[in-house]
């Protein structure tokens, strides 16, 4: 699987150096190059730059893509980089990472697929406090916004 | 009308002004709480401390009434989520997003933002005019047709001087509409004279436009 993930923080770095251990063709793009050093033996492309620039996301190799997911420290950069990967470059599968659980349900319902890691973890840390097992990640992405 | 504009810059500051100025109801919305106190000092009481891209601000600042959402940040991501949830979610009716890279524009406009603001391509298209056609300055665009409505200027030396609206040799596919001579607008026939100072106002399919150039402008001397 070819496979462009935006952003090269712990998530990002983590995520990518699992991909390309398991075979998988992954490039990472981030604008600050010292994010980079998260990445040590890793076999993987690095390109640096602005994610909602085209021309970068080209750089890395969108257009043969075979997923594409945004997870910078950007809500409405990952919504909006998930967006051009989808309607410009037409990869397959996309996620955006979401902070704030109300865009993520807001974008969830307009057809972006979001994983909102708060609730997710917010949901996780509740159920061991009050002694429940875990549960399918569904389970706490399952919001109600006011 | 009721008009949000996003992000208290420059633009949204002097956008902002003009729009009150100009009787509307505003309300700009800015995240960095520094900024918010120096353009309350400015503006008074149209200024609201928050993150435009989020619901709750958004329901905060009355969006559900706006009537034009107008986003103007620095960043195309923010800009791009609070017009798409102003249209989306709060059915505002107009939204109006400064894309600041102008590869973007397109995914804007696919994306349902009503109107887009490119600088860069505004200034870049302006220089491109003043370089390409000299003289014949393009005024309106009709849509989808490819054709133009261009103004050119006769200068001192421009070669048709004297001679007769008959007397050209203009390409297929344009059409003088008039003349402008001082205050007057002249509606011309094979034998009206051009003078030094006429702005003639033609139609002419875009592809023709170099050489509707070549008949009128001194191209010899201005370049």
């Amino acid at each position: 699987m070819r496979v462009v993930i935006l952003g090269c923080g712990r998530m990002g770095s983590v995520m990518a150096k699992q991909l390309s251990d398991e075979g998988h063709d992954v490039t990472v793009i981030d604008q600050d190059p010292n994010a980079f050093r998260r990445l040590k033996d890793f076999n993987g492309k690095m390109v640096l730059g602005n994610g909602l620039d085209p021309d970068v996301l080209k750089r890395a190799g969108i257009e043969d893509a075979d997923s594409f997911v945004a997870v910078t420290n950007g809500d409405n950069r990952n919504i909006t980089s998930v967006q051009i990967a989808k309607e410009i470059f037409n990869v397959p599968k996309v996620l955006a990472r979401i902070y704030d659980p109300m865009r993520a349900s807001a974008y969830e319902e307009l057809g972006i697929p979001t994983l909102c890691t708060t609730m997710i973890g917010a949901g996780l840390m509740v159920d061991f406090l009050l002694g429940k097992e875990w549960g399918e990640v569904s389970r706490y992405c399952d919001f109600q916004v006011d | 009308m009721y008009i949000i504009v996003a992000g208290g810059g420059k633009v949204g500051y002097y956008l902002t002004k003009t729009l009150v100025a100009e009787g509307h109801e505003v309300l700009l919305i800015e995240q960095d709480v520094r900024e918010v106190s120096r353009l309350s000092e400015e503006l008074g009481e149209v200024v609201m401390h928050g993150d435009a891209s989020e619901m709750r601000t958004m329901k905060e600042a009355g969006m559900e009434r706006a009537d034009v959402v107008v986003s103007v940040t620095g960043d195309d991501g923010d800009n791009l989520v609070i017009t798409q949830l102003a249209k989306r979610k709060f059915g505002v009716p107009r939204t109006i997003a400064r894309v600041n890279n102008p590869k973007n524009e397109q995914l804007f406009h696919r994306l349902g933002i009503d109107q887009t603001v490119v600088s860069t391509k505004i200034i870049f298209n302006l220089i491109e005019q003043q370089i390409e056609t000299d003289q014949v300055i393009p005024i309106a665009a009709l849509k989808r047709g490819n054709v133009e409505i261009v103004e050119i200027d006769l200068s001192n030396d421009s070669p048709v001087l004297g001679q007769t609206v008959g007397m050209l040799d203009l390409p297929v596919d344009t059409l003088i509409i008039s003349i402008v001579r001082g205050d007057h607008a002249i509606i011309p026939h094979a034998d009206t004279k051009f003078r030094s100072g006429d702005s003639v106002i033609a139609l002419v399919k875009a592809d023709r436009e170099a050489e509707l150039r070549d008949i009128f402008a001194d191209t010899g001397s201005t370049r």
